[in-house]
């Protein structure tokens, strides 16, 4: 019997290929739109990892000196004393990262390189090789030295031995920074007993590189969190539409006797391995959807951060269970729900067309007491709620509250319509779609879900875009940064720069902890570079001018916030009390920062002389002066930066910010209008009965599709229109609560009309296709199949 | 041998696919060669010889604390050439490795150190002696007074030691052969040091005292590419002392070598098959079987003895892993020792 129940089952597939294909297509898609972000994500936070592994950064505690630089003396001296330190020398050269490393000390061994164990011998790296990805060697200039390709290495990153790093950087006896190996032995003479002006720094939770890019990471983790909301609902609908579609067989087989309990058995293990089927081809396209992003992603990236993510994408085993988890979970959600309706639902009633819509549709109440309580919980703890958990609850709140709430709202705006309508037909029209929307509620919310995300994600990163180019305006205001070695050339520099700039800043930092915040003090010069480009968030009158007198310091967001520091408040920086007078923005740090003015800055601290200058200078003459002190002094490219270069490289980069996230516009439209579409079909064939009398009535068969069309295009124009607050309540959530939460400073919001009316010509256009099928269908309609309905009363 | 001949090279995976234990039976173009006769011109041979591949100032000592316990203490410094095209600073060829242990015969407490040679991080120098590796470091007016240190991440030592005896030259004059191929080694030994000082240990400090030997060793291809391990030991018994090892071939045959030494430092050389060493029973050791009671005999010296580890776990779990420990020694003769064991997979 059993056998017979699963061939009945599967028989209505075989008689309705079309419908198996829809619900197969709807599921994948689904998943591909999950896995696909997914895997962009999975992709960069892997790359990360490997970054901040190879280059120990956060795992070791790490000693530095106050300006960048450690003699090699020093270093035997401290492993004489029974320091387990590790030398590291970086640098950049040609716009990669070159970082030395001496393998018999790193507390990581060789797998900086990248080289599992038995891959290398020590000779090797002696010749001088230098470890890279492909992409890595490829754009890198002709070097002396062999390079090996290692898939494993930290992308955008060259590891080398720490002698031909000295020698590539010019860096003769000297060391950047000293990892400390995690064991030390128990004899050990301190650190200032060794040598008095080094820094030991205990090693961090996060990384640094970690930290400055997870605000990006944040957003995309976002949109992959609403991509699985739009999924689910899609899978929902397609699983519920499956049931739908069978109603006959299954009353045919109850009604010849077949055992309840065991359909239901049959029904679950059928879907369950239609949704892995469908799950894996998911999988497949969502890796296929990230191969075509990953390039974009990869360069947005690394233009931000200065940080890559490897070009090459991996089938990683988490994809895999993620995506089959979404396909199988959301399977099971909306089996579940259908599955307990058929055990419930009365056995003739089940043969009733439109039973299930209908049975949704008696639950509207329900819903939307649900949906009130869920908006005015995500409401709530938007107001008072606190952390990153409130932040995210609040944004799933938001979210489910605002898809239950859709039909709702839809179902009176219809009726508001209904109560306008002038002529018979119009009024039919009114009464006819509020009539269809329980069937197509499911479809709808998937299509608002898809569009608020858009919204959402679009006004997040075009925000993030102003204002990191503010950022770069006020960080990168000079034309051209020079780095000196040492504090001769320092003073040598200045002297021989001044003659050639307009004017050279001097930048120096001192660390010191402020209100119990790690934190740099910065002492620029007094010029107009820093007032006219370094807006404040709030400010004292004339904060500027009083900053320059030395008669307070400004301090970034990030400090302000979590010291809980506001204008007027007073700060100890080196034993001496400074009011607050201005908070500017200063995104991406991950810890405090207070500027003083120069000449306070010496008096608080005469030990530190600039090594970094900041040129203001005719943007032309860049390349000339580059040239020149490369002559002069002897500078390698990696202490000259130009600029305009970066500022540049950064825009473009950002644009193809924009061709990642249309893309995946497109990809969530699409996944929203293939649901319209399939419950277009569903309710196309049921919908006769209720169309036929129409026809008989005297609307053309082309007319009736002409009205499908029109209801389509309303329905979307509708839903877009709640669409766009909710996007811009999502984008509020993302960018003043849950970045502030995460990283401790807000993304100032802007609002961009064009973008968003561009999306909602591609959210009608998306249900326009969708139901140009349908309509066409129905244009078509055999006339004989229009009489059948009152000959055949069902 | 002592040959212990360890490592280093060894510091790589590359040991896998090298001839012998540790790539000791790799054929060295370039590299000096010992030869007959064996000519030392001291100070000058305790410091480094850079034109060989392999070197080590290796020394252990048996050592009993006031209430009668008995320790093992290790203290070596490698020197490894990766070839003979010399560079300067990080470029150097030179590479070093140290190993410190103390044994108790519960414990077996192990540390290692690397270094780069060419930047002054470890290295031997003579006038006056001192070998160091970071803050290990065994120095002195001369080679005859010395103090040494050392320190891991749960134990550390401080020891005084003074020469009570002449060096011991091994072989034909210090010229050791370590294979039927010819194979060999330079090879002296400072065994009569009187040695006394500190261990820290993770139950406090302890005052201990007794004898050390010091093993000096240089060459370029020490094992034949068949020899896959050797078993050395250093007996100190009532009536003199004696140095054996035992070269494992990989067709189950040995290559034996040793040196008889007399109270007042005479020494005499056996040829291959005069010693014997055979296992008596094994100890499963970091999964593996290690014979850690052994009979030893030297016929000739009637010398026929058990030999049994002070602490069967006394593994050297390094970038080369081996087996380095105190005996006691009972039998004919009576003593204390050390037995190193290498090549045991």
């Amino acid at each position: 019997m059993t056998q017979a129940g699963l061939q009945a089952l599967l028989s209505h597939w075989l008689r309705n290929p079309m419908q198996l294909f829809t619900m197969i297509v709807g599921l994948s898609l689904a998943t591909a739109l999950w896995s696909g972000v997914q895997a962009v994500n999975a992709e960069a936070r892997a790359s990360y990892d490997a970054a901040a592994q190879a280059l120990g950064e956060g795992r070791f505690a790490q000693i530095t000196s106050a300006n960048g630089a450690i003699a090699q003396v020093d270093y035997n001296r401290l492993r004489r004393a029974g320091w387990l330190v590790s030398p590291v020398v970086e640098g950049r050269l040609d716009g990669v990262r070159l970082i030395g490393l001496d393998p018999l000390t790193s507390p990581s061994g060789m797998s900086p390189m990248g080289v599992r164990e038995g891959g290398l011998s020590i000779d090797v790296l002696l010749g001088g090789a230098l470890f890279a990805t492909q992409d890595t060697c490829g754009q890198w200039g002709t070097k002396d030295v062999a390079r090996v390709v290692t898939p494993d290495a930290a992308p955008g990153v060259v590891i080398t031995d720490v002698g031909t790093a000295q020698r590539l950087l010019g860096l003769e006896n000297v060391l950047s920074r000293l990892l400390v190996s995690p064991t030390q032995p128990i004899k050990q003479t301190p650190l200032n007993e060794v040598i008095s002006d080094l820094t030991l720094r205990a090693p961090q939770d996060g990384s640094d590189v970690g930290r400055l890019t997870d605000s990006f990471h944040l957003n995309l983790t976002a949109f992959g969190l609403l991509s699985f909301a739009v999924g689910i609902f899609i899978v929902h609908g397609a699983i519920g539409l499956a049931f739908e579609q069978r109603r006959p067989v299954i009353r045919t087989l109850r009604a010849l006797g077949f055992p309840l309990r065991r359909l239901i058995v049959l029904i679950a293990i059928e879907l369950l391995v239609l949704s892995l089927i469908a799950g894996a081809i998911g999988v497949g396209l969502g890796y296929l959807v990230a191969a075509a992003l990953l390039p974009d992603v990869a360069a947005t990236i690394s233009g931000l951060y200065g940080e890559t993510v490897s070009g090459t994408l991996q089938l990683r085993p988490e994809w895999w269970l993620s995506g089959l988890m979404v396909a199988v979970g959301g399977t099971c959600m909306a089996a579940a729900a259908s599955l307990f309706q058929l055990a419930r639902m009365p056995l003739l009633a089940s043969a009733r067309p439109r039973a299930w819509a209908m049975q949704a549709g008696k639950g509207r109440l329900y819903q939307a007491g649900l949906a009130v309580a869920l908006l005015i919980l995500a409401a709530l703890l938007g107001a008072f709620g606190s952390g990153l958990t409130a932040g995210f609850g609040m944004l799933a709140a938001l979210l489910i509250g605002a898809a239950l709430a859709l039909p709702v709202v839809l179902d009176r705006v219809l009726a508001f319509g209904a109560s306008q309508a002038k002529s018979v037909i119009a009024e039919w029209f009114w009464a006819d779609t509020r009539q269809q929307l329980p069937g197509l509620s499911l479809a709808l919310m998937a299509l608002l879900l898809a569009m608020a995300a858009n919204v959402g994600v679009s006004t997040m990163v075009s925000s993030f875009r102003l204002t990191f180019t503010g950022f770069l305006d006020q960080r990168l205001a000079s034309e051209f940064y020079v780095y000196a070695d040492d504090a001769n050339q320092a003073a040598a520099l200045q002297t021989y720069l001044t003659a050639r700039v307009d004017k050279v800043l001097p930048i120096q930092s001192a660390d010191q902890n402020v209100r119990g915040l790690p934190s740099e003090i910065y002492g620029p010069t007094a010029h107009a570079t820093y007032r006219e480009n370094w807006l404040f968030l709030q400010a004292a009158p004339d904060a500027w001018a009083r900053i320059e007198a030395g008669e307070g310091a400004a301090i970034n967001e990030q400090l302000a916030r979590r010291a809980d520091v506001a204008i007027g408040d007073e700060i100890i920086l080196a034993g001496n009390a400074f009011p607050v007078l201005g908070i500017y923005g200063d995104y991406g740090n991950p810890i405090g920062q207070v500027i003083v003015t120069e000449t306070t800055f010496k008096d608080l601290f005469p030990e530190i002389s600039p090594l970094r200058f900041g040129l203001r200078m005719n943007a032309a003459e860049v390349p000339a002066l580059t040239e020149e002190l490369r002559e002069d002094f002897g500078l390698a490219a990696a202490n000259m930066v130009n600029q305009t270069g970066i500022k540049a490289f950064s825009l473009s980069v950002f644009d193809r910010t924009f061709t990642v996230t249309g893309a995946l516009n497109v990809l969530t439209l699409a996944v929203a209008g293939f649901a319209i579409l399939m419950s277009l079909l569903t309710l196309a064939t049921m919908r006769l009965p209720q169309l036929a009398p129409v026809w008989a009535q005297g609307l053309t068969r082309a007319k009736l599709g002409r009205i499908e069309l029109i209801r389509a295009v309303l329905l979307a124009l509708l839903t877009t229109a709640l669409a766009l607050p909710l996007g811009l309540a999502l984008a509020w959530t993302l960018l003043a609560v849950v970045n502030v939460e995460a990283f401790g400073w807000r993304l100032p919001m802007f609002l961009f009309p064009m973008d968003y009316a561009r999306l909602a010509i591609f959210a009608v256009g998306a249900a326009v296709l969708a139901a140009l099928w349908p309509a066409r269908k129905l244009a078509r309609t055999r006339p004989a199949d229009l009489l059948k309905v009152f000959s055949n009363e069902r | 041998m002592n040959a212990r001949l360890l490592l280093l090279l060894l510091l790589w995976p590359f040991a896998a696919s090298a001839q012998g234990f540790a790539g000791l039976g790799t054929a060295t173009e370039g590299f000096g060669t010992p030869e007959r006769p064996a000519v030392f011109d001291f100070p000058r041979d305790h410091g480094p010889h850079d034109d060989y591949r392999i070197e080590w100032w290796y020394l252990t000592a048996n050592l009993t604390a006031e209430d009668g316990t008995a320790y093992g203490l290790q203290w070596t410094l490698f020197r490894s050439a990766l070839s003979t095209e010399g560079g300067e600073g990080w470029a150097s060829p030179q590479f070093w490795m140290g190993h410190a242990a103390v044994t108790t015969p519960t414990d077996h407490y192990v540390a290692e150190r690397l270094a780069r040679g060419g930047i002054g991080q470890a290295g031997v120098t003579v006038g006056p002696f001192e070998a160091w590796i970071d803050d290990w470091q065994l120095v002195g007016s001369s080679f005859d007074t010395l103090n040494m240190t050392a320190s891991g991440p749960d134990f550390a030592y401080d020891m005084d030691l003074s020469a009570q005896g002449p060096l011991i030259f091994h072989g034909e004059n210090g010229y050791s052969v370590k294979s039927a191929d010819g194979q060999a080694s330079y090879y002296y030994s400072q065994p009569f040091y009187r040695i006394e000082g500190t261990l820290n240990l993770p139950d406090g400090d302890v005052q201990v005292s007794g004898n050390a030997w010091l093993d000096r060793e240089w060459s370029s291809q020490p094992l034949s590419e068949d020899q896959t391990g050797w078993d050395w030991f250093s007996l100190s018994l009532d009536d003199g002392k004696l140095m054996g090892f035992r070269l494992r071939q990989d067709d189950g045959s040995y290559y034996t070598s040793a040196t008889w030494i007399t109270p007042d430092g005479e020494t005499t050389a056996y040829p291959d098959g005069a010693f014997q060493a055979d296992p008596v029973s094994y100890s499963d050791v970091d999964g593996r079987q290690v014979p850690t009671q052994w009979n030893v005999r030297l016929d000739t010296c009637g010398v026929d003895v058990d030999v049994y580890a002070l602490n069967p776990q006394a593994w050297m779990a390094t970038s080369v892993p081996y087996w380095e420990g105190p005996i006691i020694i009972e039998g004919s003769h009576r003593g204390v020792g050390y037995l190193e064991m290498t090549g045991y997979e």
